[in-house]
């Protein structure tokens, strides 16, 4: 018998604490797509795409009112385009690039993933080819996402990489300055990236993934802090005990849409993402979870540690609630996408240095930050260079989204719009590390990954 | 199979009237219905079967919704699984 309680539960976390279903994200191999003919790879990709999605957000809608949980994004995810066979040009790859933003087009979907490269230990010609082609695809397509894994704790960091990323966002920025350098924002630098992330916009299709695939990202903010503020003054046991209540259930209701996803699109079903995804709505920020633990500001001593707290318990809740967790599985803190994020950067209560600590108990990393546009490329990879040794040394994902604003400085701002928000320009660091990128190659892996 | 209707809204006269028609009408079976007053506020929660809809259940949930948008009233229909899954393991 349903309980009554538990009804007013489920219909409080869905209408007032803008408890939702963040992404049902298909994932589809490219590998069959292959050929010598550009025109001809074009239209495969295009084909396979739209004929695998083609009731992807139908179903997706279908579900969401069944279910009464709204399903704010479907996405589709695909092989990273670098590794799809043969022999591509830049501009090869820029054609691809609108036909990804063509396919999306027709499916209805807002963001399409897997425009990227694995780079880790060096570049093929096709994966070199590709990044230098990131600035034009992302300035001339609207739903297309790029992401580039340049290091793993496996392989060290591919340095080479890591200083031609700086210059890649910096290009990207200026070749979309119209639009606030939105281009940025949807290229991410991954180090340890995971294969079946269903999170833009560092989703992809890994190699060793199935034909296709349904991921599901969960989301609950709102749900978690609420949860907190009803427990009131009580110690971190308990505290962490709560989190772990909460996100048991909303990791259920995002297992029970994966698996109804996949039954109804006869696709199988891959992952469920544990992770808490903000957006820059009232009451659905991951900053405020870390306020209502009682911090006056996110951002202030306590702020790891409380984030550290929110990030396991919400595993240890989500694991045994779902039969297979993946993907990136912590809490997110994007600046841009976060209400809370936002305020405590604005007041000044937020520094880099602080999300850079922040990045070592979750995922993801330096997420949707904006920087000056005037910052050199080599400082832009000597971000990205500290982000990602944090993943490499601690075995975790770690990524690096940063918008060097063109033409703008420090109190200035920049506004996305949509869940990519708004986001005050951060003041860095003013000392150069520009010999130091220029050294090249590869940082070697940590004696921790020689594990056999 | 079964769905579970929340009505929320101002009291008026004949509000279980009005749902528990379209219920029938639909070919919903009620099983359980738990209703309070709250001040000037009504609150109601059915449990009905709905194996024998005469129309598709998504759009049985559009119609409970419009009927309730048309009587002031924040009607949601949903399956009897998202409260499974979430409150029973």
């Amino acid at each position: 018998m349903i309980n009554i309680q538990d009804i007013l539960e489920t219909i409080n976390m869905i209408k007032e604490e803008n408890l939702d279903i963040r992404t049902i994200t298909m994932g589809i191999s490219l590998y069959d797509c292959a050929g010598d003919d550009i025109d001809v790879v074009c239209n495969r990709i295009y084909d396979k795409i739209t004929g695998c999605a083609e009731r992807l957000v139908p179903v997706g809608c279908e579900i969401e009112k069944e279910l009464g949980i709204p399903i704010i994004n479907k996405r589709v995810s695909v092989t990273p385009i670098s590794l799809v066979g043969g022999r591509y040009s830049s501009e090869d790859y820029v054609k691809i690039a609108h036909t990804l933003d063509r396919a999306a087009s027709t499916l209805g979907i807002n963001f399409i993933g897997g425009y990227g490269a694995l780079v880790q230990k060096g570049f093929t010609n096709n994966a070199r080819n590709l990044i230098d082609s990131i600035p034009q695809a992302l300035s001339e397509t609207e739903r297309v996402c790029s992401s580039v894994n340049v290091a793993s704790t496996k392989a060290g960091i591919n340095m080479d990489a890591v200083a031609l990323m700086g210059e890649i966002i910096k290009k990207t920025a200026y070749l979309t300055k119209d639009k606030e350098s939105i281009g940025c924002a949807k290229l991410v630098v991954f180090a340890n990236v995971p294969e079946d992330n269903p999170f833009m916009a560092g989703a992809f299709h890994g190699v060793g993934e199935a034909e296709t695939v349904i991921n599901v990202g969960v989301s609950g903010p709102g749900v978690v802090s609420s949860a907190i503020r009803r427990t009131g003054n009580c110690d971190f046991s308990t505290l962490a005990e709560t989190i772990k209540k909460t996100a048991f259930k909303i990791t259920r209701m995002g297992q029970l849409v994966a698996t109804e996803a996949s039954r109804r699109l006869g696709v199988p079903f891959g992952i469920v993402d544990l992770s808490l995804a903000p957006t820059p709505a009232v009451g659905d920020s991951v900053a405020h979870i870390l306020e209502s633990m009682g911090l006056e500001k996110c951002g202030g001593h306590g702020t790891t540690a409380a984030l550290a707290l929110l990030n396991d318990a919400v595993k240890k809740g989500g694991v045994m609630a779902s039969s297979h967790v993946g993907g990136l599985s912590g809490a997110f803190i994007p600046v841009s996408e976060d209400a809370g994020m936002i305020d405590a950067v604005s007041c000044g209560a937020l520094s880099l240095e602080k999300l850079e600590a922040m990045t070592a108990v979750c995922s993801v990393g330096l997420d949707m930050i904006a920087i000056p546009g005037d910052t050199s490329a080599a400082t832009i990879s000597g971000i990205i260079a500290d982000e990602i040794s944090i993943g490499v040394a601690n075995t975790k994902t770690t990524a690096v989204r940063v918008i060097p604003a063109y033409g703008k400085g420090v109190g200035d701002s920049v506004e996305f719009g949509g869940l990519l928000g708004y986001a005050p320009i951060m003041k860095l660091s003013d000392s150069s590390c520009e010999e130091f990128i220029a050294r090249g190659g590869r940082i070697p892996a940590p004696i921790h990954s020689l594990k056999n | 199979m079964k769905a579970v209707i929340t009505v929320v809204g101002q009291d008026a006269k004949g509000i279980i009237a009005t749902v528990s028609t379209k219920c029938a009408q639909a070919g919903a079976n009620i099983e359980e219905i738990s209703q309070s007053v709250l001040k000037e506020y009504f609150a109601m929660i059915m449990v009905i079967d709905i194996s024998g809809l005469s129309l598709p259940f998504t759009a049985f949930v559009d119609e409970m919704r419009v009927l309730g948008e048309a009587n002031g009233l924040d009607i949601r229909t949903m399956h009897e699984d998202i409260f499974n899954s979430m409150h029973k393991i």
